[in-house]
C-alpha cells in the first residue's frame, strides 16, 4: 500500500463535510473521486496533502511520497518555463525536468516567460511539476481544467506512466479521463450527517 | 531554502517593485518633511535621524503584504507548505528576500537621503549602523504581519494596524542610536538592545509566523 | 479540589447555566461597590491641599487603568487556554474581554488628559506610562480588528490566540523601550504618575472600593459578552447546517 486512509472526516469553514472516508492505494493504482459540486473533495484532498487538519481518521503513506496540485498551479509568470520547473525540481531535491519537458510537449516553450503562455500550456506546466517532484503518490484537485482534448489524452498518457513506474494517483474529477485502469469512488455516500438538535446545545459544530 | 531564496530575488528584479517602489516612497518622504517642518538647516539637522528612521520604516511596511499575497494567489504557497521544505525555513527565507529587496536598498539610500536632511557629520555612520541592525528586526516582524493576514481581501491596511505597534521597540531605539550617533553622544546602551531585539526576533518570530500560515492555509 | 472538574465550565451550555446563575450576583455587587466607592471618593473625601478637587478623578482614572491591563492579562491567559486546550468559551472570552479593556484604557488616558491639565497644565505629555497606554491601546485595536477581519471562528481564534502571545511581549518589549526613551530626552523623568504609593488612608480606602467595583464590573461585561459571542457563534452554525440540508 503507498496510500491509505482510514475512516476520515473532514471540515470545510468550520463544517463537516464528509465523514468514514476509507481508501486504499496500492503502487500502479489510480482512483478518480466524484461527487456532485461542494460535496468535499477539494478539502478530502488537501486534507490528505497534510494542508488541513482532518476531524478524525487516519492518513498513512510512506513519507516524502505525496505531492498535491491544486487549482491553481504556482506557476510564476515573470520566469521562464525552464525555470519554473528548476525551481520546484531544487525545492524537491531533484535535477532533471528533460523528462517533465518532453511528456508534456512543453519543448518548444521552454524559454518563453511562464506570463505569456495560454491557459491551457500553464496547466500543463503545472502538470509537469508533478514529474520534476520525483513523488510517488499523486494527488490532483481537478487536473484538466483548460486543456483541450489532446492535452487530456497527455495528461492520461501522463498518469499512466506514471502508474507503470509504480506510482499511484488519487484525482478529483469530473470529466472521464479514459483512464479505464483507475477505479472510481463516488463520495456521495460518505456525506457527512449533520449533528442533531439536541446534541447542537453543547457543541458548537 | 536557496532555490526559494534565488527565486524570490529573481521575481523582484523582474517584476519591478521590490527595489524601485519601497525607495522611491523613501526618497518622498524625505523631501516632504522640509515642506511639512520649514527649511531651517539647524530644526532639520535635528530631527533627521527619527525622520530618516520613520521614513525607511514606512518604506518598509509599504512591501510588507507582497511577501505572501502573490504566492498565495497564484497557488505557490500551497505547494510549498506541502513540499519538502519546513514552514519555518519558508518563513525565515522570504523574511530574508523581503530585507534584501526592501530593508538592504533603504540601508544604502539613507546616507544619501541624510544629506538632504542636515544630517551632522559624525551621524551618517551611525544612521547607518543602526538601520543595518534594525531593518532585518523590520522585515521579520513584518513577515509575521503579512502571515497574518495573508487570507485576506483587504488585507493591507488591517496589516499596518497589526504591525506598526510592534515595530515601537525597534524604532524607538533604532532612531535613539542614530540620534545620539549624530549629538556625538555614546550610543552603546541603545545599540545593544536594539541588537537584542533584532536577535530575538530573528530566533523566535518565525515560529509564530510559521504556526499562522499553516492556520491561514487551511 | 479535582482540577479537571474546572473544565466542565468550558462547555458552552454548562457555561451558560453556571452565569445564569452567577451573573445577576456578580452585576449586583459590582453596581453596589461602584456607587459606594464613588460616592465616598467624591464627596466625602478631603480635598487634597495641592490638587483640590481634581485629585477624585483618581477613583475613575487608578481602577481604569489596572482593568487596562489585567483584561489583557485575561486575554492571554484564555489564549494560551484556546491554545493548548481548544476551548471554545476560553476563545470566545478572549474575544468579549477585548473591547471592554480597550474602553478601559480609553477611560484611563481620557481621565488622565483630564486630571493633566490642571496639574501639569498639559492634556497630553510623553510620560512613559502615558506612552504605554496609548501602546496597550494600539495593541488592542489590532487584536479586535483581527477578530472582525476573519469569518472563520476557529481560524480567528487561532490567529487572535497567537497574536495575543506575540503582542504581549511586544507590548513589554514596549514599556521598557518607552522607559529607555523618555529618560533618554528628559534626563529623568519630571512627571511621576505614581501617586498611589503615597497617598493617604482617607483617599486609599475608598479607591479600593472602586478598584473591586471595577474588578466586578469588567467580570460582568465579560460574562454578559461571551453569552452572547456563545450564542451568536451557535446561531451561526444553525445557520450553517440549514445551508447543507437545503
Amino acid at each position: 500500500m503507498v496510500l491509505r486512509v482510514t475512516d476520515m472526516g473532514v471540515a470545510r469553514g468550520g463544517v463537516p463535510v464528509l465523514e468514514g472516508v476509507s481508501l486504499a492505494l496500492g503502487p500502479g493504482e489510480a482512483l478518480v473521486l466524484r461527487g456532485p459540486n461542494g460535496i468535499g473533495k477539494t478539502t478530502l484532498l488537501r486534507t490528505v496533502a497534510g494542508l488541513q487538519p482532518a476531524l478524525g481518521g487516519e492518513v498513512e503513506a510512506a513519507p516524502e511520497s505525496l505531492v498535491y496540485a491544486g487549482h491553481a498551479d504556482g506557476i510564476k509568470a515573470a520566469l521562464t518555463v525552464v525555470e519554473n520547473l528548476h525551481f520546484w525540481a531544487q525545492v524537491f531535491g531533484t535535477k532533471d525536468i528533460s523528462r517533465a519537458l518532453e511528456t508534456f510537449r512543453l519543448g518548444p516553450l521552454t524559454n518563453r516567460q511562464a506570463g505569456a503562455l495560454s491557459a491551457g500550456q500553464k496547466r500543463r506546466l503545472g502538470l509537469a511539476r508533478l514529474l520534476v517532484t520525483g513523488r510517488s503518490v499523486w494527488l490532483l484537485d481537478e487536473p484538466t481544467v483548460s486543456l483541450d482534448t489532446d492535452a487530456v489524452a497527455m495528461f492520461a498518457g501522463a498518469v499512466r506512466a506514471h502508474l507503470a513506474a509504480g506510482g499511484a494517483a488519487l484525482i478529483a474529477t469530473h470529466i472521464d479521463l479514459r483512464l479505464s485502469e483507475a477505479r472510481i469512488l463516488d463520495l456521495a455516500p460518505y456525506r457527512a450527517a449533520p449533528l442533531a438538535v439536541e446534541d447542537f446545545d453543547g457543541v458548537f459544530l | 531554502m536557496i532555490a526559494l531564496l534565488t527565486r524570490d530575488m529573481r521575481l523582484a528584479v523582474r517584476a519591478g517593485g521590490g527595489f524601485g517602489l519601497g525607495l522611491a516612497f523613501f526618497l518622498i518622504v524625505v523631501v516632504l518633511v522640509p515642506f511639512g517642518v520649514g527649511p531651517q538647516s539647524a530644526l532639520l539637522s535635528r530631527i533627521a535621524p527619527g525622520m530618516l528612521w520613520l521614513g525607511a520604516l514606512l518604506a518598509c511596511l509599504l512591501s510588507l503584504d507582497r511577501i505572501f499575497a502573490l504566492d498565495h494567489e497564484d497557488g505557490s504557497l500551497d505547494l510549498l507548505a506541502t513540499s519538502p521544505l519546513p514552514m519555518e525555513g519558508i518563513v525565515v527565507v522570504k523574511a530574508f528576500a523581503h530585507w534584501l529587496t526592501t530593508g538592504l536598498p533603504l540601508v544604502l539610500a539613507a546616507p544619501v537621503l541624510g544629506v538632504l536632511l542636515n544630517l551632522p557629520g559624525p551621524g551618517f555612520g551611525w544612521l547607518v549602523l543602526s538601520l543595518v541592525l534594525g531593518t532585518p528586526a523590520l522585515s521579520v516582524i513584518g513577515t509575521f504581519g503579512a502571515a497574518l493576514t495573508v487570507g485576506l481581501k483587504r488585507g493591507g491596511l488591517l496589516l499596518s494596524l497589526l504591525v506598526l505597534p510592534l515595530y515601537v521597540p525597534t524604532l524607538i531605539f533604532g532612531a535613539e542610536v542614530a540620534r545620539r550617533g549624530a549629538e556625538g553622544l555614546a550610543v552603546t546602551t541603545p545599540l545593544a538592545l536594539l541588537a537584542g531585539i533584532t536577535c530575538g526576533t530573528i530566533a523566535l518570530l518565525p515560529f509564530a509566523s510559521a504556526a499562522v500560515l499553516k492556520v491561514n492555509l487551511r | 479540589m479535582n482540577l479537571n472538574a474546572l473544565w466542565e465550565y468550558a462547555n458552552p451550555k454548562k457555561f451558560i447555566e453556571t452565569t445564569d446563575r452567577v451573573l445577576p450576583f456578580v452585576a449586583w455587587s459590582a453596581a453596589l461597590l461602584l456607587a459606594a466607592g464613588l460616592v465616598w471618593g467624591f464627596f466625602f473625601t478631603p480635598e487634597d491641599y495641592r490638587q483640590g478637587s481634581t485629585v477624585k478623578i483618581i477613583y475613575l482614572h487608578v481602577p481604569a487603568a489596572l482593568m487596562a491591563i489585567n483584561a489583557w492579562l485575561m486575554m492571554l491567559v484564555t489564549s494560551l487556554v484556546w491554545i493548548v486546550r481548544r476551548h471554545h468559551v476560553s476563545a470566545l472570552a478572549a474575544r468579549a474581554a477585548a473591547p471592554v479593556g480597550m474602553v478601559m484604557t480609553l477611560i484611563a488616558l481620557a481621565t488622565g488628559a483630564l486630571w493633566g491639565q490642571p496639574m501639569w497644565g498639559t492634556w497630553w505629555a510623553w510620560d512613559p506610562r502615558l506612552t504605554s497606554f496609548l501602546i496597550l491601546f494600539l495593541f488592542y485595536l489590532g487584536y479586535i480588528a483581527l477578530w472582525e477581519a476573519i469569518e472563520n471562528d476557529d481560524t480567528a481564534a487561532d490567529l487572535t490566540s497567537i497574536l495575543c502571545l506575540v503582542g504581549s511581549v511586544f507590548a513589554l518589549l514596549s514599556r521598557y523601550a518607552v522607559n529607555f526613551w523618555n529618560q533618554g530626552l528628559h534626563q529623568g523623568a519630571s512627571l511621576s504618575l505614581d501617586k498611589e504609593e503615597n497617598v493617604a488612608d482617607v483617599f486609599w480606602y475608598p479607591l479600593l472600593v472602586t478598584m473591586a467595583g471595577f474588578v466586578l464590573l469588567f467580570v460582568a461585561l465579560v460574562l454578559v459578552r461571551t453569552r452572547t459571542e456563545i450564542r451568536a457563534r451557535r446561531t451561526r452554525a444553525l445557520e450553517a447546517r440549514e445551508r447543507m440540508q437545503a
